[in-house]
């Protein structure tokens, strides 16, 4: 608002305009990240989405899955999106940072900041070794193997029960942690916990794009060998991103530790991958703001979804009905699968194109395909030989 | 001395059930570049209807068992090849969106299958020959193994003879190496594509009625644990090359077996470890083509 000062009286009215456009994302992020931050204050009731009223805990605890998950479909994005990088094995770095902080409590006995400290530097040796390991290979081999190291990772955490909990999972142990944070009475603190987790992640994410290292993850994405002839290193730009997004993933995974008081081998499987890969794509590939939606939306499907399944109405349809909408997975599978015929850009890629088609302006970037012409660019053919 | 023989004849089975899952993933990733995550529900499903039509017939007959192979197998070519039109067709060279679909197909057929048999594991009988076991040189082999080491030496005769000495295998093989040149010369690339899925859905189904009798039961989720296994040994092996999915395939199943004796069950860590000195030594795998 202040620029208007410096600017001549006569373009005063288009300066103050312009700079209010510029500044316009930045004011509605405030502006957006405060209004959440009074929610828990408020008694606004959203039927059908949420199952309470905002200040009561199941809509917060809810609420603050949901910027989790959210954070951890930003983190899954700036691989994804900015570098083009197909990871099956997110939830790694997410186990990482969920049993990490965990391990550390429980059995170094070591109070909550130490701990965090601890997982974050536990995540990073395991994304450094893992990522450098993946990376030798390039697009869909380098998801096979990012598949079998998270499984790797799945096996150790069920075998090694004395240290992981096994099957059972592993309770959160609350003596180093902070009394505000402990119990369903302080899910309000755990609530803005959450949304500081989120925004640092957003900023990270929001950094990693504009800064150089992200403009190189995403020139890599578009040609890797033209990268290569101007003697820039792909591959450590890469590595890097994958690191920080291990290490953004393992961040919501300790909140996710806090929020749930404890965590289960699945916090690690790949069937979390593929949950994250459904909300980034859901959401919009390589849009941080359709990341966030769509780890909320998700979030909020799946729990909304479950609710549903067990309803009466479901229960009394015949069985031809009943079984595929008893299953929120089934749903949301099929959700998934329509998406990505029919509108591969997901929720933001979709809004971003109808609002340039008004401005007609020639189409942006449309996330998805924009990969795939990189990757069949790439594509050498592969033999069958018998 | 009889150990290290059942070890070795167990491997060798387990690396037969592993090549029935990875013979397909391998032949459709070479010819069509779609890692094919809808694997796994191929399996499953002819497992699940492999299941079905042997109860119904009596399970514990030769008779049934045959049915129910043969039963897999229809299901799973039909399945695939309807994955194929509906999914995988109107994305063709779209991979990454080919990858996706094949997810969200996975999540949801998974899903279905858990509504309508339920999500524990269903336990099956055999014929009773098949839980009996067979002595040799002092080790008492199972003989489920032989069953499935017989299964995939066929399925990988008979598509080395399919693609060698058939007009269809030509094809295959020929659009693999230039599809668009084939392409050119008038022929449709497009039926080779929806071929190769349903001979790689045709393995998995048979790959599955077989699981189901490794393990001895039905479950929603006995595809996905398969199928981790059958990517690592098509990296292993050499993305699209069937020969090096073959080795690899009882290469590291023996190997599993071995940590799993003798390391104290880290069998699948191994397995992993496995992979990743693969990669760093030969990044294509072992016979993949170098890049």
């Amino acid at each position: 608002m202040t620029a208007t000062d410096n600017s001549a009286p006569a373009s005063a009215g288009r300066g103050w305009s312009s700079e209010l456009r510029r500044r316009a994302p930045l004011l509605a992020g405030v502006g957006f990240v405060v209004l959440l931050a009074c929610l828990p204050l408020l008694n606004i009731s959203i039927p059908g989405i949420l199952p309470t009223p905002t200040y009561q805990p199941g809509a917060m605890a809810l609420m603050s899955l949901a910027m989790v998950f959210a954070a951890l479909a930003l983190s899954y994005n700036m691989l994804l999106g900015t570098s083009g990088m197909l990871s099956f094995g997110h939830a790694l770095y997410f186990g990482a940072g969920a049993y990490g902080l965990g391990i550390a409590l429980e059995h170094l006995g070591v109070p909550l900041w130490p701990g965090v400290l601890i997982a974050l530097l536990g995540g990073l040796v395991i994304a450094l070794i893992t990522g450098s390991v993946a990376m030798r290979v390039n697009g869909i081999p380098f998801a096979m193997v990012t598949l079998a190291f998270a499984q790797a990772g799945s096996v150790l955490v069920r075998r090694n029960a004395s240290v992981t909990g096994g099957e059972e999972g592993l309770s959160l142990n609350t003596e180093g942690v902070p009394d505000a944070l402990v119990g369903v009475i302080n899910t309000r603190n755990l609530y803005w916990a959450c949304l500081v987790m989120v925004v640092v992640v957003y900023l990270v994410a929001l950094w990693v794009d504009r800064s150089r290292l992200g403009h190189l993850a995403s020139a890599t994405r578009e040609n890797e060998l033209r990268v290569r002839v101007l003697g820039l290193k792909p591959n450590r730009a890469r590595l890097t991103l994958f690191v920080i997004a291990g290490l953004c993933a393992g961040l919501a995974g300790m909140a996710y530790m806090l929020l749930q008081s404890g965590t289960v081998p699945r916090a690690v499987s790949a069937d979390l991958t593929i949950t994250v890969l459904v909300m980034v794509v859901l959401g919009g590939v390589g849009y941080r703001w359709g990341a966030v939606l769509g780890g909320v939306v998700y979030t909020i499907l799946d729990q909304r979804l479950t609710v549903l399944a067990g309803s009466d109405a479901i229960d009394a349809l015949p069985s031809v009905l009943r079984i595929p909408l008893s299953e929120p997975l089934f749903i949301l599978g099929t959700l998934f699968i329509l998406m990505v015929l029919f509108a591969p850009g997901g929720i933001a890629g979709t809004v971003h194109a109808w609002i340039d088609r008004r401005r007609h302006r020639n189409a942006r970037d449309e996330g998805l395909r924009e990969l795939d012409a990189d990757a069949s660019a790439n594509d050498e053919p592969v033999e069958v030989r018998a | 001395m009889s150990t290290l023989i059942l070890i070795l004849i167990t491997g060798v089975g387990l690396g037969a059930l592993y090549f029935l899952v990875a013979s397909g993933l391998s032949l459709i990733y070479g010819l069509m570049h779609v890692l094919n995550f809808a694997h796994g529900a191929f399996l499953t499903f002819g497992a699940f209807l492999g299941f079905e039509i042997a109860r119904r017939i009596g399970s514990d007959t030769w008779w049934a068992f045959a049915a129910s192979v043969v039963i897999g197998g229809v299901v799973g070519a039909l399945f695939a090849t309807l994955t194929e039109l509906a999914l995988i067709r109107p994305l063709y060279e779209r991979h990454i969106e080919q990858v996706l679909v094949t997810v969200g197909l996975a999540l949801a057929a998974v899903a279905l299958f858990e509504g309508i048999w339920g999500s524990d594991p269903i336990y099956i009988s055999a014929p009773a020959w098949m839980n009996e076991t067979t002595s040799v040189f002092g080790a008492q082999v199972p003989n489920t193994y032989w069953v499935l080491m017989a299964a995939a030496t066929a399925l990988l005769i008979s598509l080395v003879v399919f693609l060698r000495f058939t007009r269809f295998g030509m094809i295959i093989r020929a659009g693999v190496e230039n599809r668009k040149m084939v392409t050119a010369l008038g022929i449709d690339v497009r039926k080779a594509f929806t071929l190769v899925f349903a001979i790689g859905g045709s393995a998995a189904g048979v790959g599955g009625v077989l699981a189901s009798h490794y393990t001895g039961y039905v479950s929603a989720h006995l595809g996905s644990t398969l199928l981790i296994f059958a990517f690592i040994v098509t990296v292993i092996g050499g993305l699209g090359s069937l020969t090096g999915a073959a080795i690899a395939s009882v290469l590291v199943a023996v190997l599993q077996q071995f940590a799993n004796y003798y390391l104290g069950g880290t069998g699948d860590l191994i397995v992993v470890v496995a992979l990743a000195a693969v990669l760093l030594v030969r990044p294509a795998g072992l016979l993949g083509r170098t890049a």
